[in-house]
C-alpha cells in the first residue's frame, strides 16, 4: 500500500467536507429558515452517533442490564442532567462502565 | 465567559484560552479513542510514520478508525478515501451551522478553522456563538478548541504507536465507551425544550434502525430526519421553542 496517496486522498476527502461549504456560506449566508433550523444539528448528530453505540454493542440490540454501555449511560446521563458538569460525567460514565464489565 | 478584557490581544487570548478550558473535558474523552487508533494502526500494517501522518493530516476519528479496518482488510486506497468522503459527510452539517457565524473572515481564518473542525469542536463551538453572538473574538474561541483537540489528537496517537506493539487487542478494553459518554454529557444538557428533544428522539431512533446502510450513512439519514422534527415540532408548540 501507497502511504503517501492513501493519506492525501483521506485529508482531500476530509477536507472536502469541512472547507467549501464553510467558504460559500460565510460569504453568502442562509435563508433564515435553513439557519433557523441548523440549530437542530449539533443533538440530532450527537444522539444519532452514540444511541446505536449503547444500544446495540456488538452489533444486536441488546436492552438487558448485563449491556454495561446502556447501564453506565442511564448513569451517565442522570449525573449530567443533574450536575451538568461533563468531566463528572465522563469520570462517573467510566467508572461504572468498566465497573460493571469487570463483575458481569 | 471571557468579561473582563483590555486591548485586542489580551481579549483576543482570553478567548483562545476560554475556547481550550471548554473543551478540556472533551480531550479526556477523545484522549483514549486517539490511543486506540495508533495501537491499531500498528496491527494494520500501516508504518509508524503512516498513522502519525494520518493523524496530522486527515485528522478525522472515526474516519481514521474505520480506514484502519480497510487497510487491514486490503482494500484499495480509492474505496478507503471514498468511504472517508462518506463517513465524513457531516463536516458539511457542521461548517454550514458554523459559517453565518464566521460571516466575512478572510481565508487565512477559514482554511485552518475548516481544515481543523471535529465534532467536539463543533459542538463547544456553537454553544459558545449562541448564547454570546456578538462577541467579537469567537473566531479565536473556536480556534482555541480546535488548537487543543489537535494537539491532544497528536499526543494520543503517538502514544498509542509506541505503545502499540505492547497492547494486545485494544479494541477489548472498551475505551472507545469514552467517546460515548463524552457526546452523551455534551447532549444531556441540550435538551432543552420539546422541539430539541424531537430532534434528538428522532435522529437517534432513525441512526438505530438504518444501522445497516453502509458507510454510516445511517448517520447522515437520522442527522437529517433529527433536524427535521425539531422543525416542525418547533411549529406545533411555538411557545416551548421560545423557552429555550
Amino acid at each position: 500500500m501507497n502511504e503517501v496517496w492513501l493519506i492525501a486522498s483521506m485529508a482531500a476527502a476530509t477536507i472536502a467536507t469541512r472547507i467549501p461549504i464553510l467558504l460559500l456560506l460565510s460569504r453568502r449566508g442562509l435563508p433564515p429558515g435553513l439557519f433557523a433550523a441548523l440549530r437542530y444539528v449539533p443533538a440530532a448528530v450527537l444522539s444519532a452517533i452514540i444511541v446505536p453505540m449503547v444500544l446495540t454493542p456488538g452489533g444486536e440490540l441488546n436492552l438487558s442490564w448485563q449491556n454495561a454501555a446502556l447501564l453506565a449511560s442511564l448513569v451517565a446521563a442522570l449525573v449530567s442532567w443533574r450536575t451538568r458538569n461533563l468531566l463528572l460525567t465522563i469520570v462517573v460514565g467510566m467508572t461504572v462502565f468498566l465497573a460493571w464489565r469487570a463483575f458481569f | 465567559m471571557h468579561k473582563e478584557r483590555g486591548n485586542d490581544g489580551s481579549s483576543a487570548r482570553a478567548a483562545l484560552l476560554s475556547g481550550m478550558r471548554d473543551t478540556f473535558p472533551l480531550l479526556v474523552g477523545a484522549a483514549p479513542f486517539g490511543l486506540i487508533f495508533g495501537a491499531l494502526a500498528m496491527a494494520s500494517g500501516l508504518s509508524a510514520w503512516g498513522a502519525a501522518a494520518m493523524s496530522a493530516l486527515v485528522f478525522a476519528g472515526s474516519s481514521q478508525f474505520i480506514a484502519v479496518g480497510l487497510i487491514a482488510a486490503g482494500t484499495p486506497v480509492l474505496v478507503i478515501a471514498l468511504t472517508t468522503l462518506v463517513v465524513n459527510l457531516r463536516h458539511m452539517l457542521y461548517s454550514a451551522t458554523l459559517a453565518p457565524k464566521l460571516k466575512g473572515l478572510p481565508l487565512r481564518w477559514l482554511l485552518p478553522l475548516g481544515f481543523w473542525l471535529t465534532d467536539e469542536s463543533f459542538v463547544v463551538a456553537a454553544k459558545q456563538f449562541d448564547e454570546q453572538p456578538q462577541d467579537p473574538y469567537n473566531r479565536w474561541y473556536l480556534l482555541g478548541s480546535e488548537l487543543a483537540m489537535y494537539t491532544n489528537w497528536q499526543l494520543a496517537t503517538w502514544v498509542g504507536i509506541l505503545a502499540g506493539s505492547q497492547i494486545r487487542d485494544p479494541q477489548s478494553w472498551g475505551l472507545d465507551y469514552a467517546m460515548v459518554v463524552t457526546f452523551l454529557g455534551m447532549l444531556v444538557p441540550m435538551l432543552k425544550g420539546r422541539p430539541m428533544l424531537a430532534a434528538a428522539l428522532v435522529a437517534g431512533a432513525t441512526a438505530l434502525v438504518a444501522q445497516g446502510l453502509p458507510h454510516q450513512l445511517g448517520l447522515i439519514l437520522a442527522a437529517l430526519l433529527g433536524v427535521t422534527a425539531g422543525v416542525l415540532a418547533e411549529r406545533a408548540w411555538p411557545q416551548a421553542a421560545e423557552a429555550t
